[in-house]
């Protein structure tokens, strides 16, 4: 089997332990941390192409896992909020009980 | 045979994220996925990318780790709250399902595409010189947004996660 398609089974049952966590959970921050999982096995894909990728000396692949790892970042942060503000309406974080919204 | 390594760090990311997704307790979770991101930091030094593998290490295994464990500290009220009650088995099944439909559509695509050969190519040389000589050259775009973006985000998540003066005095 070739390093690349390795590295890109690799990156898809990360993706699928994270989506499967993100579903089957109904914990607010394991939804969060199962959605960083994803976000991750996208940076592997990444990786994986910049590595074993048709064009060499270029980088594109890591430029774009750079910006990647700064999106997640803004993005884990507000989603924690998110977490304390409904804690803070219904002091517990199950998704379940969040339908205050709900039409 | 080059793959080993590869194939270790796979095992342990993969095996300690699905037991992560899978445990009742939250700290143990987030210590196990914690573990989890320093096998993707591992993977980029392989792979590498040591500049990533270092990012990664700093903000994953550094940053989020912290704040999620604030998170989990800051919204329980007794020790009983780290204790998350296991889902109904068909919301299990159907959360599952979806995923590993998912899993063997791509696993079958990427086998499907890249023939069984054992040709390693070369790694690229990119030095942390030329990351920061492109990323003040025809990045800089990219990297003034994002700064503005990390800065609104966190001034959004303040907003959002300090108490309404309203409701509640202290």
């Amino acid at each position: 089997m070739s390093p690349l398609a390795l590295c890109l089974i690799f990156s898809s049952c990360l993706f699928c332990v994270g989506l499967a966590g993100a579903l089957a959970r109904g914990n607010a921050i394991l939804v969060l941390l199962g959605i960083e999982l994803m976000l991750n096995a996208a940076n592997v894909n990444f990786i994986a192409f910049w590595r074993y990728g048709p064009t060499h000396a270029s980088s594109t692949g890591v430029m774009f896992v750079i910006f990647a790892i700064a999106l997640a970042a803004a993005e884990t942060a507000v989603g924690l909020a998110l977490v304390i503000a409904v804690y803070r309406h219904q002091r517990n974080i199950r998704l379940q009980e969040a339908t205050k919204l709900k039409g | 045979m080059t793959l080993l390594p590869l194939l270790i760090i796979m095992l342990l990311t993969l095996g300690s994220a699905a037991v992560a997704m899978m445990l009742r307790n939250l700290i143990h979770s987030a210590m196990l996925l914690i573990f989890s991101w320093a096998g993707i930091a591992a993977f980029f030094l392989w792979a590498g990318a040591e500049f990533v593998a270092f990012a990664q290490v700093l903000v994953y295994v550094g940053a989020v780790s912290m704040v999620v464990l604030f998170a989990v500290l800051l919204t329980r009220r007794s020790r009983a709250d780290l204790e998350v009650s296991p889902p109904a088995w068909k919301r299990i099944l159907l959360a599952v399902f979806p995923s590993v439909l998912v899993g063997s559509l791509l696993i079958g695509a990427v086998l499907g595409a890249f023939p069984p050969t054992t040709n390693s190519s070369p790694a690229p040389e990119l030095t942390v010189k030329q990351i920061g000589e492109s990323l003040m050259g025809p990045q800089t775009a990219a990297l003034l947004a994002i700064g503005v973006l990390l800065t609104v985000a966190l001034l959004g998540a303040i907003v959002i996660a300090s108490p309404e003066k309203s409701e509640d005095k202290p």
